[in-house]
Parts: structure tokens; sequence; C-alpha cells
């Protein structure tokens, strides 16, 4: 396999290696499918493999390669969040509800990315239906971290971090509605970015908050990432959320330097609710970007606290309704011998759902019924404004806003189950970006005791050019992004 | 006690778009079940609604129809409710911010006035599937053709006392609707559906009474005999002090009564919120403007046209603007014979029967306009008298050729004449000398009964074609001579 | 305020789950916990705010009135639990 270490390969290097004709897309899917083979059974980071499809299209990817038709990924494999609709390859959600469900249809992402020339190896593991940030509410038991098997990948996109971070693919995607690829991306020190909302169509996504979802690469690179996101954006006449705005070549974005750059640091990111050890690493990441000439300000976020409130009213409550739809009639689970149609109703429903997704339900149900709709529902969708400005006065002040991805480092599997405030916690810095539909990237930024952090930048509406190459120029500086888990190396 | 009916309708309307409301399968009654709904019908996983711009546009030429204030900034809400011809779980609609706000709607009733009903809204939203109860056992059938057909549904303050003016508000609604062409409004196939809220109160009382509704009333006749119904039923129940319950009610056309749904009696509550996956509709002034100005004329602007231009009386100017086919069809005879008069008579008379007893749509008459004119142009000149004009409608009507051809063919001219007439006028009075005599005896009251016999005589040996102008004339002359 | 198991039986009628008699006071509890982290809403002054369903300020696109799609009933229907002769079966509803 040359000099190609698939531990840590990005697919910038794959990419250079397809083009000099020193490996074959072929040799490579078969190599990601053998990697997937030894080490998934110990990161449970895939739930789907698909050998053959995976096989064909990396020899129909070499071919187009030989003819001179490639385009940008060709060759190149990838694993898709499990939330992706896949034609012929079964989307489960991570849920028992979907757990057979197969599409007739992909999802605008896939198309696009097929058509940029990847390889689909399979789909990634995740918390059922995007609702979790531990990956332990996965119908098909968590994903574990690769840099400690007993710890949570973080979540929801937690397969997909887990994956890249075990080199078991170089891309793999996500979607993130309140933190799911940042969170885990800075839980399993890889780079991660979630895109202005409306940049991805989320046509074929499973929806759970329609007004918070957007998808987005998860990659080792910031490179790898601006090379992922070009081909996955874009108007789509199927999303009415799609946004109509210019999509820029994110890869030539990268260049330039960030002389000048304001980077606005909210007080409220730097509160007693943050690890002091993860705070010296935020710290010390952001004296790089300041050594590369960029400016560090002090913003405020007032509402950061009220954050959290407003995102556990406003994404249950459309996901009440996103997900009545799994009435056990036209697809998913269906309970057996039901007896009238209340019975097929909440019988199906009850055991196609785990624990958090009707909790959920029925939060989101509750904010919007009789009653409580102005004190909940309105009321958080006022208070979302209210962040939203909060972020426009900041970015009066700034061009960028830093701070860290998670308060924490990856926390041992089961130790939040019990409690739900607790796990929901873990997303206070992340779900306002959602809240007020900005880009954000998470890179990594350190390890502690051989744990990795990340830190999130959060840039303006539609400028992810300037998050992209703020967070290239740190992987420029520093090798924070490189290191790699020895899966399993204290166990064994 | 007298009792006093209040009632609000609530008019689901099938708009005649191409395609569903949002999304790209077709919109046409009658496929094979399930055969038109696509993933976005069915509610899919990960599937989107895209608003189709046929749907706005309709909607906006109904408010301006009816005058109504059109909401420049409409937003889509989902109404949430698990039912299994609803594949999402919630049906999107408009609740908070509907595309058409309040307005009046003048309906013209039969004697000519007109009765002002205020439009409370109109707002766009997806309808339904259609459930099979009888066609497996112990199971229901769901077919989703019908989910996502773009609909708008219009709803009135409860501005209706009677029956008739329920009925004539859904006929003008009807018209309406059919002139914009945003509609085909076939109450059959349920393009239009009708829900009446009803309550009672004493007369005299400005408060209103607990109301029913009473749902999918599917033709005018139903909704007449679903009003009288209901109101008997809480009559009856309210003369006997027991408390009307807020209900959902279906009427029995077999049974001819109404009676409560039991499926819809899980308590709702229907947790309206903006439908995040649509953003607001936002309409400018030019958008309004550009449609307005490609309105067709309305059926009330049409009636005064009608009044004025051709000296129709406001009973036929109503009814034949009552549909833009009928309207057509009489503008079109007029310009080939312009005697609107008699060409209105024709159409409401002969021609309307003759349709209503074949039970077609006056689109598809078999006579058409240019051969009723022809008709009534032969009358008018004196080539067929009133009566032979019936046989040559008949003739048109078998599609015997034009109405000359078939004068021609049948050798139906009117004997006008004068040489031959008086002929025939001295032929009758040789042969019925004794009713001479008793003509010529007779005062003129009973001369004018005498007349009648002559006349039936020489009508009866023209085979009915002499002009009976001219034969009172001769005959009149003849008699009183001598 | 407190939320009884009442209150969350009718809320899951609503939502057409069942929840089994045995954990009804823990999903209860749960939910308490959670109404009582979202009730910190309240320390915001909205008076007048406008509220936010979208991210951006973006209006509606709208679609040509043309039909774009096919009979696929065979494959749509694939993932069905029921379906005879076309139709998607449900226990027999009354109406």
């Amino acid at each position: 396999m040359n000099s190609l270490d698939l531990s840590s390969a990005t697919a910038a290097q794959l990419i250079s290696a397809l083009r000099a004709g020193t490996i074959s897309s072929l040799e490579l899917t078969q190599a990601y499918l053998q990697r997937i083979e030894k080490f998934n059974p110990a990161v449970n980071a895939v739930v789907t493999i698909d050998h053959e499809g995976a096989l064909a299209s990396a020899a129909a990817a070499d071919q187009a390669r030989a003819k001179g038709a490639e385009g940008p990924l060709t060759g190149v494999p990838l694993l898709h969040k499990d939330i992706f609709c896949t034609a012929g390859i079964r989307t489960t959600c991570a849920s028992k509800m979907l757990a057979n469900f197969e599409p007739p249809y992909s999802a605008t992402v896939v198309e696009k990315l097929n058509a940029a020339g990847v390889v689909t190896l399979g789909k990634t593991n995740m918390d059922e239906f995007a609702m979790g940030s531990s990956n332990e509410t996965s119908y098909f038991g968590p994903s574990f971290n690769p840099w400690d098997l007993k710890r949570v990948p973080g979540g929801s996109s937690g397969g997909s971090a887990a994956a890249v971070a075990a080199g078991l693919a170089p891309l793999s995607t996500g979607t993130d509605t309140g933190g799911s690829i940042r969170q885990p991306a800075s839980l399993c020190g890889i780079t991660g970015f979630k895109p202005t909302y409306g940049r991805i169509s989320r046509f074929g996504i499973i929806a759970f908050a329609s007004s918070l979802d957007q998808a987005g690469p998860m990659t080792r690179t910031v490179e790898d990432a601006a090379l992922m996101l070009s081909a996955m954006c874009g108007l789509d006449a199927n999303d009415s959320t799609s946004a109509d705005v210019p999509v820029p070549n994110f890869h030539t974005a990268l260049n330039g330097d960030i002389k000048g750059l304001r980077i606005g640091l909210p007080k409220e990111y730097f509160s007693d609710m943050l690890n002091a050890d993860v705070a010296t690493s935020i710290h010390a990441a952001l004296k790089e970007l300041e050594a590369e000439g960029a400016i560090l300000v002090d913003v405020d976020l007032p509402h950061t606290r009220q954050g959290i409130a407003t995102y556990y009213v406003i994404a249950p409550a459309e996901a009440s309704a996103n997900l009545a739809r799994y009435d056990g009639v036209r697809f998913g689970h269906r309970c057996d011998n039901p007896t009238d149609l209340m019975d097929l109703y909440a019988r199906s429903r009850s055991e196609g759902f785990g624990d958090e997704v009707q909790r959920r339900i029925l939060v989101g149900t509750y904010a919007l019924s009789a009653g409580f709709y102005d004190a909940y529902f309105k009321k958080a969708q006022q208070v979302r404004r209210i962040i939203s400005e909060d972020f426009k006065k900041a970015f009066e002040v700034c061009d960028l806003i830093a701070g860290p991805s998670a308060p924490n480092v990856a926390f041992p599997v089961g130790a939040k189950n019990d409690d739900p405030i607790a796990m929901y916690m873990e997303d206070v810095y992340t779900l306002s970006v959602n809240l007020a539909g900005l880009p954000g990237l998470s890179v990594p930024a350190g390890l502690i005791n051989d744990l990795p952090i990340g830190l999130q930048l959060i840039g303006r509406p539609f400028d992810e050019e300037t998050v992209l190459r703020a967070g290239h120029r740190l992987q420029l500086r520093t090798d924070h992004h490189l290191k790699t888990p020895q899966i399993g190396a204290d166990q064994s | 006690m007298s009792w006093e009916t209040v009632m609000g309708l609530e008019v689901h309307l099938q708009l005649a778009t191409a395609s569903k409301i949002f999304s790209g399968a077709a919109n046409k009654f009658g496929a094979d079940p399930n055969s038109q709904a696509c993933a976005v019908d069915l509610g899919m996983p990960g599937m989107l609604p895209v608003l189709n711009e046929q749907a706005v546009r309709y909607a906006v030429m109904f408010g301006l129809g009816i005058d109504a204030r059109i909401g420049k900034r409409s937003i889509f809400d989902r109404k949430n409710y698990f039912y299994p011809d609803l594949p999402k779980g919630y049906q999107v609609s408009q609740f908070f911010e509907p595309i058409v706000c309040e307005g009046v709607f003048q309906v013209p009733l039969s004697d000519g006035s007109l009765f002002p009903i205020r439009i409370t809204r109109a707002h766009l939203e997806e309808d339904a599937g259609k459930s099979v109860h009888d066609r497996f056992p112990g199971q229901t059938g769901v077919d989703l053709n019908r989910a996502g057909t773009p609909l708008l549904e219009i709803v009135t303050e409860p501005d209706f006392r009677t029956a008739e003016q329920a009925v004539a508000y859904l006929k003008a609604l009807h018209s309406l609707v059919t002139y914009l062409g945003i509609s085909d409004g076939n109450m059959a196939e349920g393009s239009m559906r009708c829900d009446i809220n009803l309550s009672l109160r004493p007369t005299g009382s400005d408060s209103y009474g607990t109301r029913t509704e009473i749902k999918n009333v599917n033709s005018f006749r139903f909704v007449e005999k679903a009003i009288a119904a209901e109101t008997a039923r809480q009559q009856e129940l309210l003369e006997d002090g027991v408390s009307i319950v807020q209900e959902t009610r279906l009427y029995d056309a077999d049974r001819d009564e109404t009676r409560s749904m039991r499926s819809k009696e899980v308590a709702n509550d229907y947790r309206y919120f903006p439908e995040p996956d649509l953003l607001p509709i936002v309409l400018t002034d030019d958008y309004i403007d550009s449609v307005r100005q490609a309105l067709p004329e309305l059926p009330a602007a049409k009636r005064e046209r009608f009044i004025a231009q051709y000296q129709l009386s406001d009973y036929d100017a109503a009814l034949l603007v009552s549909s833009p086919d009928m309207a057509a069809y009489f503008e079109k005879a007029v310009t080939l014979c312009d005697e609107p008069k008699a060409i209105a008579n024709w159409m409401l008379g002969d021609l309307s029967a003759a349709l209503n007893k074949e039970g077609i749509p006056v689109s598809q008459s078999p006579v058409e306009p240019q051969n009723l004119a022809g008709l009534v142009a032969r009358i008018t000149d004196g080539t067929l008298s009133s009566k032979l004009g019936k046989q040559v409608f008949e003739a048109l009507w078998q599609g015997e050729g034009s109405a000359d051809q078939i004068i021609e063919a049948r050798g139906l001219r009117q004997v006008s004449d004068t040489g031959a007439l008086e002929k025939l006028v001295a032929d009758v009075m040789s042969e019925n000398q004794d009713q001479v005599a008793q003509y010529r005896a007779a005062d003129s009251s009973k001369q004018k009964k005498l007349i009648g016999f002559f006349v039936g005589q020489i009508m009866k040996a023209s085979k009915g074609q002499a002009n009976p102008q001219l034969i009172n004339k001769i005959l009149t002359e003849a008699l009183d001579s001598d | 305020m407190p939320v009884t198991t009442e209150d969350v039986a009718q809320v899951a009628l609503l939502a057409r789950l069942s929840i089994p008699e045995e954990t009804m006071e823990d999903v209860t509890g749960r939910f308490t916990r959670v109404l009582e982290l979202v009730a910190e809403l309240q320390q915001v002054d909205t008076d007048g705010v406008v509220p936010m369903s979208n991210p951006h300020d973006m209006e509606q696109r709208l679609r040509a009135d043309a039909v774009t799609e096919e009979n696929r009933r065979d494959e749509l229907q694939k993932p069905a639990p029921s379906v005879e002769d076309g139709y998607f079966l449900v226990p027999r509803v009354i109406d």
C-alpha cells in the first residue's frame, strides 16, 4: 500500500495518490473494508457495510479516472451517517422503527457526493433519530470512542466521528441539529463542520427538527472538509429551505492569511461550566490563531444558558410532528396483531421508538398542546430571535466567534444515562449556533490525558470561507489533527 | 318558543391544478389506488414539500374575486392529528396567517336581490387521502391519491339563517370558482365539499347557542336536507330541555338524519405550529395587480352587463350567468342573431329542460349556439311559428342539421302567402256553414271562442304551417264581411 | 408547575405512545426535570419579540405546476407492512 497509512490518510492525500496512479480506488476500497472488518467490532461505528456496492463503484471510479472522466472525489471511500436515505441500502436512523427500511430514493447530498465520485462503504451508527449526544440511544448499541473504548464518541453523529478517527473511512457525512457534528468531532479528535442552515439540501435526510437540521462533512482535516463541502452544497429545488446563494470554491477559499481577522471570545463560553483543562487547551489554540495575525476580542452572548431551554422546546416540538409519520401504516415497524387503530399506533410507536425518542416526543407534544403553546413554544421562538440577535451584535465587533466545541472530553459510556439534563448540557456551546443557523466548525485542539478536545469556530451566515480559512491556518501550524488513536491499545 | 337557525359554512374547494400542492404527482380524480401518490404524498422519511405556484395564484384569484384582503405574507402551519388517511400525521394548512383574509361575498337570491355574506378567511391546505371500509373484511384500505390535492378552505361568518340562503351562497360560490377556472366545482367527485356549523337560538336573541358541525355534505340538495334534519334535531332537544353537545356530525342521506361521528370522539388538540419545512409566502403588490389584471369577467359584473346590454330581466340574467359556459353560449348565439330575449327564453326553457333531462352540461349540448341562433332567426322573420319552432328544436337536438336544413327537409316553412291563406279560410268556412251562422249571430264574447274553432280547423288543414297572425286577420275579415 | 402521571398519560395519548404502568413514575420524573430546565425560558423578557420559525428571513420559492412524478406504487409500497390491491391496510376504522 505504498507509503499511505490509512489510519491517518486524508482525502487530499488519497486523491493525489489516485491521480498519480500509485493506488487504485479498488485497492483503497478493499483496504478500508478490511479495516472496517478489523476494527468495527470494537468501535461499532458502522451499522451497514455495502461490500458489493462499494467494490462495484470503486471499479467504476477507476474506469472513469482511466477515461479522464473523474470528478473531484472520484474513488475516495466514504461512510454516510445512517440518517441519509440511500436507495438500495437500508436506512435505519439507528431505530428499531426503521430497522428494515430500504428507501426507494437517495438524499440529494448522497446523489451529489455520488456525482463527485465517492465510493460509499456503508452507513454509520448514530443516536436514534439523531436524538442524543453520546451515540448510546442507538438501536444497534453504542458506538465507542477509538481513543478509549470505554468512552462515548459523542453524538448524534458518533459513528461517523468514530469511523474517521479510527481510519475506517477518510470521509463521513454527519448531521447537526444542536451540535451533532461538532460535539462528536471534538470528542473523537476530528474535523467536523456544520455549514449555514440552508447551505446543504435536507431532501432525503430523515428529519429530526426541520428548522435546525443541517448536514455537513466529518473529516480528518479542514482541507478535506472544504473539498467535501464543495461537493455537498448548492440550491436544491426539492428543499424549500435550501438557500439560493452562490457556492464558492471552498478549497481555494483556504488560501490566504487571517491577519487582522477579529476573533470574538464570548465570556459565557469560558464560564465555570467549562472544564479547566479544556479551557487551557482552547486558550493555547487561540494563541496560535493570534500568532497567525488574528486579533482576539471579547464579545457577549448573554443568552447562551437559555439557549439550552430554547433548543429543548423547539427541537422536540418539531420532532413530535416529524416523527408522527411513523405509525406502522406505510413503512417502518408495525406491532403484531393490532386490535384496533389506536392499538396499532400506540404499540407500533412505543415498540419502534427508544426511550429518549419517546421522551422528546412527549416533551414536544406537551410544548405545543392547548394552553402551553404560548408559554413554551412561542416563548422559545421569541428567545430564539433574541439569541440570533445576540450573534448579530457580536458580529458587529468580530469576524469569527471562537470557543470550545464541548465543555468536557469524552465521558464514560453510561455515565449520563440517568440524567437527561446532564446529557443536554454537553451541547451548551453548540445549540445556539443551530438556533441562529450559523456555520460552526470543530477542529482538534489537543489532547487531555489522551482524549481529544475541539475548538469551535463560528461564522456569519453563509461565510463558511472565513471559518474554513481560520481552521486551516490552525492546522497548518499545529499537528493536533494528525494524531490518531491506538485502537484498543490499552485493552490488549 | 320560536327558534332561529344560525349557520356558518366552511367549503373545501379542490383547486384544478395539474399537480399536487406540495409535490409533482398528478392531481386527477379516479386513478388506481395509490398510483398517484409519490414519496412526498406518502410522507416518506426525508421527503419535503415545495409549494405549487398555481395553487397560490388560484387562491389569490379567489380572494380578488370576492374583494377580500390578500395576505401579503402568509404562512403554513402543521395541524397535528393521527388518522390513516393523513400520511405525515399532520396536515399542512394555514392557521395563523391565511392567504385570503376578510371579504364580503354578494350572493344573488332568486328574487334578484343581493345577500352579503362575510367571508372570514380562505386558506390553502393539502387534502387527505381516502379510506375504503367495505372492501377488506375487518380492515380499512387507505388510498392516498387524494393526499396533497390543493384545497382552498373558505370560511364564512355565521351569517346564514335559512337553508335557502346557504344553498344560494354555495351556488354563487360554485359559479364564481368555475368562472375563475380555479376548480371544476364537481360536488359529486368531492371537488367542493361543505361543512355546516349550525346552532339554534330563541328568535330575537343575539347570543349564539352551542353548535354542531355537519361534515362533508356533497350536494346542494343534501345541504338543504341536512340543515332541515339538524335544525329539527336540535330544536327537539332544546324544547325537551336537553343541551346540545358540541360535536362533529355526519349527514346520512339514506335515513335523512345527522349522526355523531364516533371516530372523532377522542378530543383533538391540533397543536398548530408554523411548518418549518416551508417559508412564508410573500406576495408583492405587482404580483397581486398582475393577477387582478388577468381575472376574467365575474358573474356579478356579467349579470349587470347582461341586464344593461341585452335588456334582460334580473332573473334571466342571473340564470344565464350562473355558469361561464351558459353565458358564453348565450353571447355567441346573440352575436349571430340579435334577439337576446328570445334566445334567453329558448335557453332557459327548452334547451335547459333537454339538458337537465339528459344530465349533460351546456358545453356538451347537441344544439350548438349557431343552431339555436338559426332557429330564433327563423321564428323572428316569420318563417316558423313558435309551435313549428319546437319541432325544429327537437330535430336540432337529434342532430338533423341546421334550422334551415330541417325546415327545408321537413317542408316546415310557415305559409304566409295571402292568396293561399284566403283559399284555406274560404274552404274551412264553406265546410262549416253552421258554425259560420252561429258566429254571425253571437255576441262579441262568444265570437272570440268560435274564432278559436276556425283557427284550429285551418291550422289542421295546413298541417300547422299557416301563419297564425295572418290567419287571424283574414278569418276575422271574412267572418265579419257579409 | 408539577406534572402528574395523568398529565403525562394525556400527552402520551395525543402522541400515540403507550407508556407501561410500571415506568410511568420514572417517565413522569424525567419529564418533570426537562420541564424544569425549559422553565428557564421564563427568565427572558420577550415583550414585543417576533417569534422566529426559521434561521433566515427567506421567502418561499414556488414550483411550476407540472406533473414530474410517475406511478412508482410498487416500489413505494415495498416497505409497507400490509398492502392489498394497491391499498394500505389498517385495522377497520368505524366512522
